[in-house]
């Protein structure tokens, strides 16, 4: 479980997150929602520990994240960043391969493990051999999901993963992340600014805006009881840009 | 291996450099020479004489930078026996303008464990000559004979000019006045003279060139210019363990030379431009078969170079050992990083030559000093650009590291150096390159390469020589960068070459 308790995170004299609560339940998928600036990126880097709050606590696992325990907490956690976050020098294998590497697995066990995280995510075996410069914006993706995946980490924490990509890829990662999920059954955390990719994966929803709480609920509480005028704003303004409507 | 750890072999690496440098071997006498001429010849005759004896072995530290090396060096035991003079002793090392004699002298540098033997028989002074043609015209013998001449025009040397024992101290000695004074090069003063262009220039009592000019001496007859009687200068210790040697080089020098035959001499080498060891040979009245000029050249660069590859391999490899963990702490500790980075920057403010000079004092002289100086000049290039490759790793990245729970050193030595490894590349070849041209003033210090046919090219005024030096000096460096950009291949990782 993780969860967010009434938390203040300012950076300078910008307050990134104003008393912001959260809950995500187990084996869900929570999506944070809102536009550039929102505070939504901040809440994940507070869940990795990569950042302190000011104010306030976030738990993971009923453990409260600080210093002390954050490196124990994200051996529970896997990271998808936007286009990958890939090391350049590694091939997508060695990438993918890093966590286990330094808990020392055996070479055929990682062998193993890569090569059905490879199928699980789509990617042809063949761009194992393949450097990160080599491969399209949405293999990087895929890529980056298998090293997030390597370690099978109950929790999965993902920030914008699909924003680089083209409307066409983008939509069948979104279809491929779905089932996915809920095939894995893991506490997903997913960052995007993107309304339908919370219409398609989200359990739960929570929609942010100058680091406030506008509403919490499923993308269906969003869409038919907004809770301000700003919610139906947010709903509708990218839904006529897509040409689609909002909701399912 | 950690980064203590790398330390640790860096300065075991620089401490061993030094002692294989500073290890004495029984039974050599190390003979040292400042560079110009006649420095340059003395040197190397004793050197002959002493191999001639065969009491000792003999290394040669010639054309060292000066006074100040020459004198710290021996006095720390790094050479054992150079040319000196009396004038010098007195004024420039031990400080004292009412020092006269040899025996005034020698009282005052035997507590250092010094002395110096009698004088070789000519006096290096300060001097003014005039065109013999001119001077019987006017009737001019003395300086004094001078003061009825006002109308004269004069060139001088910088040094000359402004020295309390040269222009402003003579001029009121002798109550002297002239129509104009000109500064001047003192290689060109002679030529400013001959053509007519002035009419009395400074020379040095013992200039080749006095032999070849018509040219006359004034006799300084109210004893104005301090002596510069040639003497050896050497450690007591030395005489004492050698006693054969001493005495035979007491024998062969003291008193043999006068200022016309070094004159004469000095023009063997520097107006006939023939070698060293031969004209050395001929002060000594003893054949010495010499192999052509050109071919001697060639053996010493080739001898020179695999000494001048030893410098900059070894100083820019120590660099590296110490430069990668100094630019990989810099990047990790910001503060105390650019407080680091500001003192390697200070080093590197130091000019080459005054850092060479600091090192006497700590190391001596030879190649461990000028290893200890070049290291500390390769230094900045590696730490700076191995920090400024660390710093410029994307932020996301160093977090996915942190998420991935590498630990400290595989994320090291698997993610950031490797993700740095074309600043770092970038820094490793600055630094060598720049290294090879550095490394040429070694041999100011005594620590060799190719700077030794610099310096002595310099000396004896003598472009083949020059040239000998600094154009394989620059091959080298060409050869290095070509060198490490193919190792860049094998360095910077192919992800990043992509």
């Amino acid at each position: 479980m993780i969860a967010l308790r009434e938390v203040t995170k300012r950076f300078g004299d910008r307050v990134a997150l104003d008393h912001v609560s959260i809950d995500v339940a187990p084996g869900t998928t929570h999506v944070l929602l809102g536009s550039s600036g929102s505070g939504k990126s901040t809440v994940l880097r507070l869940i990795l520990g990569l950042v302190e709050p000011d104010d306030g606590a976030v738990l993971v696992d009923d453990t409260a994240v600080g210093p002390s325990t954050r490196a124990a907490l994200v051996g529970r956690m896997g990271y998808v960043v936007q286009d990958g976050g890939l090391y350049p020098h590694l091939t997508t294998y060695q990438n993918v391969a890093l966590g286990a590497e330094a808990r020392r697995w055996p070479r055929a066990r990682i062998a193993t493990r890569v090569a059905e995280l490879a199928v699980m995510a789509g990617l042809d075996a063949s761009l194992l051999r393949s450097y990160p410069r080599e491969l399209s914006g949405g293999q990087r993706q895929r890529v980056g999901l298998m090293r997030a995946l390597m370690l099978d980490p109950p929790m999965l924490l993902l920030d914008e993963p699909l924003a680089a990509l083209d409307p066409v890829v983008r939509a069948e990662l979104q279809g491929h992340l779905g089932r996915l999920f809920a095939a894995l059954r893991k506490t997903v955390v997913l960052v995007t600014h993107d309304i339908r990719e919370a219409a398609v994966l989200a359990t739960t929803v929570t929609l942010l805006t100058a680091g406030r709480v506008v509403q919490h609920g499923t993308f269906a509480d969003l869409v038919e009881r907004p809770a301000t005028p700003f919610v139906t704003q947010f709903v509708s303004a990218q839904a006529l840009t897509l040409g689609t409507p909002a909701g399912r | 291996m950690s980064i203590r750890a790398l330390l640790g072999v860096a300065v075991l690496g620089v401490v061993a450099a030094h002692a294989v440098a500073h290890a004495a071997p029984t039974g050599v006498i190390r003979v040292a020479s400042k560079s110009f001429t006649e420095s340059y010849i003395l040197a190397e005759a004793a050197a002959q004489v002493i191999e001639q004896v065969g009491e000792a072995r003999v290394e040669r530290q010639v054309g060292l930078g000066g006074t100040g090396v020459t004198y710290r060096a021996i006095e720390s035991g790094a050479i054992d026996l150079y040319p000196e003079y009396t004038g010098t002793l007195g004024l420039v090392i031990l400080k004292d303008p009412l020092l006269r004699t040899p025996e005034e002298i020698r009282a005052r540098l035997a507590p250092r464990g010094l002395l110096i033997g009698e004088p070789l028989g000519f006096n290096n002074t300060y001097a003014l000559a005039v065109r013999a043609e001119m001077a019987d015209r006017l009737g001019l013998a003395t300086l004094s004979d001078l003061a009825r001449h006002p109308g004269l025009t004069a060139a001088f040397s910088s040094g000359f000019l402004e020295r309390e024992d040269g222009w402003p101290g003579l001029q009121r000695h002798y109550g002297l006045r002239l129509a104009r004074v000109r500064v001047m090069e003192h290689a060109l003063t002679y030529r400013a003279l001959v053509s007519g262009d002035v009419d009395l220039i400074d020379i040095f009592s013992t200039d080749g060139q006095l032999e070849r000019l018509r040219l006359r001496i004034l006799r300084d007859d109210r004893r104005f210019f301090p002596d510069y009687a040639a003497v050896l200068l050497v450690r007591r210790e030395t005489v004492e363990r050698f006693p054969r040697t001493w005495a035979r080089l007491r024998e062969v020098f003291e008193g043999r030379l006068d200022d016309r035959r070094m004159a004469r001499l000095n023009a063997m080498v520097d107006l006939d431009g023939r070698p060293v060891p031969e004209v050395a040979a001929a002060l000594l009245g003893t054949a010495r078969a010499s192999a052509g000029r050109a071919a001697a050249l060639m053996l010493e660069v080739s001898a020179l170079t695999l000494d001048h590859l030893v410098l900059v391999l070894v100083s820019v490899a120590a660099a590296i050992i110490l430069g990668l963990p100094l630019g990989i702490v810099a990047a990790r500790f910001r503060r105390a990083g650019q407080l680091e980075l500001g003192v390697i920057g200070m080093l590197q403010t130091i000019p080459a030559l005054a850092l060479l000079m600091f090192m006497i004092p700590l190391f001596g002289i030879g190649k461990g000093p000028a290893l200890v100086a070049l290291t500390l000049y390769a230094l900045l290039p590696i730490a700076r650009n191995t920090y400024a490759g660390m710093i410029g790793i994307d932020r996301q990245l160093l977090e996915i590291a942190f998420v991935l729970d590498l630990g400290r050193l595989r994320r090291l030595f698997r993610l950031e150096l490797p993700l740095a490894s074309i600043s770092i590349m970038a820094g490793i070849k600055t630094s060598a390159v720049l290294t090879v041209g550095t490394a040429t003033l070694a041999a100011f210090i005594g620590g060799g390469g190719y700077g030794t046919l610099i310096v002595r090219g310099l000396a004896l005024n003598d472009i083949a020589t020059i040239l000998a030096g600094a154009a394989p000096a620059a091959l080298m460096a060409l050869a290095f960068h070509v060198l490490l950009e193919l190792l860049d291949r094998l360095a910077v990782p192919r992800g990043l070459r992509l």
